[in-house]
């Protein structure tokens, strides 16, 4: 294997699809056309639960320039009593979710979609399509979902014996908790709640299909995943995939809420009606009513310690808002929020509630910051009722290399202890506080994924190199990729270009998600990079008649070593590849596997707020995020994870909620009343990368994008406490709470 | 009704268009004149993802009505390099890796720009206000500022 030099990897480079992006000439999803296009558009539910009597779409077809009216006719149905996996999503709901049959779940639920020759005549269409409802009774909060004589929303889904909107639970145990607790000298239990909050992408969904005369399909849509887009899109139209192609457009944002499908079908659908090219793209009300928000939640959480700060117990019992059809991450919730921990004993139980609110989609670490969030204010109260200081008591119960984790895995060489090492001896822990300022502390942990990812790795004929792999760039990882080439090919990083497959040009990639883009993708493209290599190696002993094994390739250079060392003059790699027709033609290798050995992040964050006494508003001083990334690979853009996931727990701890009317209906989908933070609400967010490199990465990548939205609510909660003197014992923590808890109302 | 007819100049060059009376400039932008660099991602001028500059003003072109640019000037994140060469902002922008999934960007250039036309020396604080309404949900700010602030600082000591 290459020496790693560390010319490239390191370095904060500039990206290869930047020039595009800061010109407005990248090409995102909607902003594609084709000759003869026309527009859809989506009729949605106005009531939060109904069944469906009756849809009359005849006025909608006859009006001038409508083209084709669909609804779940129109749609693959998946029979309830079979569960069909892509993923862990079940087509079983992703079929239902797209288009509504029989009953509308939501606010927002789809029922029906016209394609015609303006966007506004597609509008004006669905407004005459008449739909009989009969209203049902509904149930928006968990309370209301699982009290016992709650509105059911699916009949066949059963919990306790009975019909239920209980929809699943997850449990993982440790120990026994009774005698656990027994041997505590503190115990604090406590009740927490947070809101549903949107992803907040800013890029809307949107879709462009094409379906041609033979029945083959070309969808260009921004997503996480162009092979999520096709299997589902085939699963959900009938079209098989070898005949879908999935053109992935550059992604405005997903954060976890692209990793599922909401137009696509439609369009492709219309498309094959029409014979023509079908546009659709989602306005932010309806991005807000209807595309994935995170759950809200509420959870009980219970710590026993002793008085030198030993954990002895910990139990988590987590209710998540899953929306209108199973698949709350729970997961989550349960598995990561006590991860931090080396627990003798320990219990977390997690139960996924169906509700009349739209389905929820991943978001970052999804359910960990839930999980995280009453954990790590539990562990604030405990660290005060024992005197001792928050971090300590963490490092006093760090889960290290070695520690079960109580979902199960024992860890691997980790740097959990580095960040809270970090944190203590950090300037930020150590500067004096302001009057009504308060400081605050908290630790999050995610899985990470691997999964299947490919790689083609190509020399040109001028001997520079284009590599493809197949997961949508969300936020820097091309230009990782061209670092690590370059390191490995020992070349100049700009004489490499990275782009993204469609499903047509690279072999099978899983989603963008789980931060496992640069772990998978770093994995394969290293061994791309090393059969390339080996290529090269072989064309130089080709034209020097010597035998390959007496090789060396250095920095760029096939060098001949051992005993022909020095008999030769180098050959670049322009040179190979001046000579690859001669010498076996051309020169590239692809990769596929499913990757293994994606290892857990964990973090650890400092926060300062100041609370206004007078008018309950909450403002972050100063904040600085603690990760242990494994390597940084580009440490600008792994710095810009850490800052943008702490900017959106920001939001989450103190603006953002989802705020549903007495009519059940979103009540604020505009970003003016769906608050996310904007420049003026934020000072600079510091942040310290760890490296304690994964033993099973050749480059010792962790993920890195979802740990940074784990602390951050507890973080800002033990703050506030700090600065006010009481908690706060659910999110968001808006100026009308805070002011409340102040009066102690 | 009868459409429109508008004549007006964006970047730099005289451009004719016919609209509906309700059309919004960036519907027109974005639809007849394939100006897709302006983005819409609300629709409601609360994002700042439709950025461009009219008559010298920053405004989001989500609301003002593709009428409205009868005989003015318009400059839209196309217009911002010259000769293919990048305007520092944008140059700095990619040096200090100031985005991520790049959807806000042109919105960010554009009243970025405006800014320094306005203000050649501005401080944090009235750079985080002004750019208050641009949301960014990728990069939490922190990055746009820096490079906001260093281009105020080269052009200092160019100047
Ligand atoms: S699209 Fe114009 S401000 Fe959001
Ligand atoms: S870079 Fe993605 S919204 Fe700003």
């Amino acid at each position: 294997m290459n020496e790693i030099s560390n010319k490239w990897i390191g370095k904060n480079t500039v990206r290869p699809d930047g020039a595009e992006k800061v010109t407005g000439r990248a090409q995102y999803s909607s902003d594609t056309t084709m000759p003869g296009m026309i527009w859809g558009h989506v009729l949605r539910s106005p009531h939060p639960h109904a069944k469906i009597i009756s849809i009359n779409t005849k006025k909608a077809e006859a009006l001038e320039g409508v083209k084709s009216v669909i609804t779940s006719k129109d749609i693959v149905d998946f029979p309830l009593d079979k569960p069909v996996m892509l993923g862990i999503q079940d087509m079983r709901w992703m079929c239902r979710n797209i288009m509504a049959r029989d009953k509308v779940l939501f606010h927002g639920h789809p029922l029906a979609a016209v394609a015609a020759t303006t966007e506004a005549i597609a509008e004006k269409a669905c407004n005459l399509i008449e739909v009989e409802y009969e209203i049902l009774p509904w149930a928006i909060d968990i309370e209301d979902a699982i009290k016992d004589d709650a509105p059911i929303l699916h009949d066949h889904i059963h919990f306790d014996g009975k019909p239920s909107n209980i929809a699943g639970t997850l449990e993982h145990k440790k120990g026994d908790i009774e005698e656990g607790f027994e041997k505590a000298d503190v115990i604090i239990e406590r009740d927490f709640k947070t809101e549903a909050v949107h992803q907040g992408y800013l890029e809307t969904h949107s879709c462009l299909v094409s379906v041609a005369a033979d029945g083959r399909a070309t969808i260009w849509s921004s997503s996480q995943g162009q092979f999520m887009v096709r299997a589902m899109t085939s699963f959900l139209t009938g079209i098989p995939q070898s005949n879908i192609r999935a053109i992935p457009a550059e992604i405005g944002g997903g954060f976890g809420g692209k990793t599922i499908v909401y137009l696509e079908p439609l369009a492709t659908v219309m498309s094959q009606k029409t014979g023509r090219p079908v546009k659709i793209v989602m306005n932010r009300e309806d991005t807000m009513r209807a595309s994935g928000p995170t759950s809200g939640s509420k959870s009980k959480i219970k710590i026993g310690a002793t008085k030198d700060g030993k954990i002895v117990a910990a139990q988590g019992i987590y209710y998540l808002q899953a929306g209108a059809f199973p698949g709350s991450p729970i997961r989550g919730a349960a598995g990561c929020s006590l991860a931090p921990y080396d627990i003798p004993n320990a219990h977390t139980f997690g139960y996924d509630v169906v509700s009349n609110r739209s389905k929820v989609a991943a978001y970052r670490a999804p359910g960990a910051p839930i999980g995280a969030y009453g954990v790590e204010c539990v562990l604030d109260e405990i660290a005060e009722s024992l005197k001792i200081c928050p971090l300590e008591l963490r490092k006093i119960n760090a889960a290290k290399e070695g520690t079960k984790a109580v979902h199960g895995p024992v860890f691997p060489k980790m740097g959990y202890i580095e960040t809270l090492d970090a944190a203590i001896n950090h300037p930020h822990y150590k500067a004096p506080l302001g009057k009504h300022q308060g400081r605050g502390v908290a630790s999050g942990f995610w899985f990470n994924a691997g999964g299947e990812s490919s790689a083609q790795l190509n020399i040109t004929e001028d001997g520079n190199v284009v590599v493809t792999t197949g997961h949508p760039d969300v936020g820097g990882s091309r230009a990782s990729i061209a670092n690590i080439t370059a390191e490995l090919l020992g070349i100049n990083h700009d004489r490499v270009s990275v782009l993204i497959g469609d499903t047509a040009t690279i072999g099978y990639s899983n989603l963008t998600g789980g931060s496992r883009v640069l772990f998978a993708s770093a994995l394969v493209v290293t061994e791309s990079a090393q059969i390339v290599i080996n290529q090269l190696k072989q064309r130089a002993a080709k034209i020097w008649g010597i035998d390959e094994d007496a090789i060396d390739w250095e920095n760029g250079e096939a060098r001949p070593a051992g005993d022909n060392a020095g008999k030769f003059a180098p050959l670049t790699l322009a040179e190979i590849a001046d000579k690859a027709t001669a010498t076996g033609g051309p020169i590239g290798a692809g990769y596929q596997v499913n990757t293994e050995g994606a290892e857990g992040g964990f973090a650890t964050h400092i926060c300062d707020v100041e609370v206004d006494m007078d008018l309950g508003i909450v403002r972050v001083k100063r904040y600085t995020s603690i990760q242990d990334v494994g390597k940084a690979i580009h440490p600008d853009y792994v710095e810009g994870q850490l800052q943008g996931g702490c900017a959106q727990g920001i939001g989450w701890a103190l603006s953002e909620e989802y705020i549903y009317n007495k009519d059940g209906h979103l009540d604020n989908t505009g970003f003016l009343d769906y608050r996310m933070p904007v420049c003026s609400d934020l000072p600079m967010l510091d942040t310290v990368i760890i490296e304690v490199p994964n033993p099973k990465h050749p480059q010792g990548v962790r993920g890195v994008g979802e740990v940074p939205l784990v602390p951050p609510l507890a973080a800002i909660s033990n703050a506030v406490y700090q600065a006010i003197g009481k908690r706060s014992y659910s999110l968001p923590m808006s100026p009308p709470k805070v002011l409340k808890i102040i009066e102690g109302s | 009704m009868a459409k429109i007819q508008v004549s007006t100049n964006i970047n730099n060059e005289s451009v004719e268009y016919l609209c509906e009376p309700h059309d919004t400039m960036l519907s027109v932008l974005r639809n007849q004149l394939d100006l897709t660099g302006s983005k819409e991602s609300c629709g409601s001028g609360d994002c700042g993802s439709c950025s461009v500059i009219l008559d010298g003003e920053l405004v989001c072109s989500c609301l003002m009505l593709a009428a409205e640019a009868e005989g003015s000037k318009l400059e839209t994140i196309e217009g911002m390099s010259e000769g293919g060469k990048l305007h520092a902002l944008q140059q700095k922008f990619l040096e200090k890796a100031a985005l991520q999934c790049g959807i806000c960007t042109p919105g960010f250039l554009m009243a970025s720009k405006a800014l320094l036309d306005h203000n050649p020396t501005p401080t944090e604080t009235e750079v985080r206000f002004w750019l208050a309404g641009n949301l960014c949900r990728c990069t939490g700010y922190d990055k746009i500022v820096k490079a906001v602030l260093e281009v105020a600082d080269d052009m200092k000591e160019s100047a």
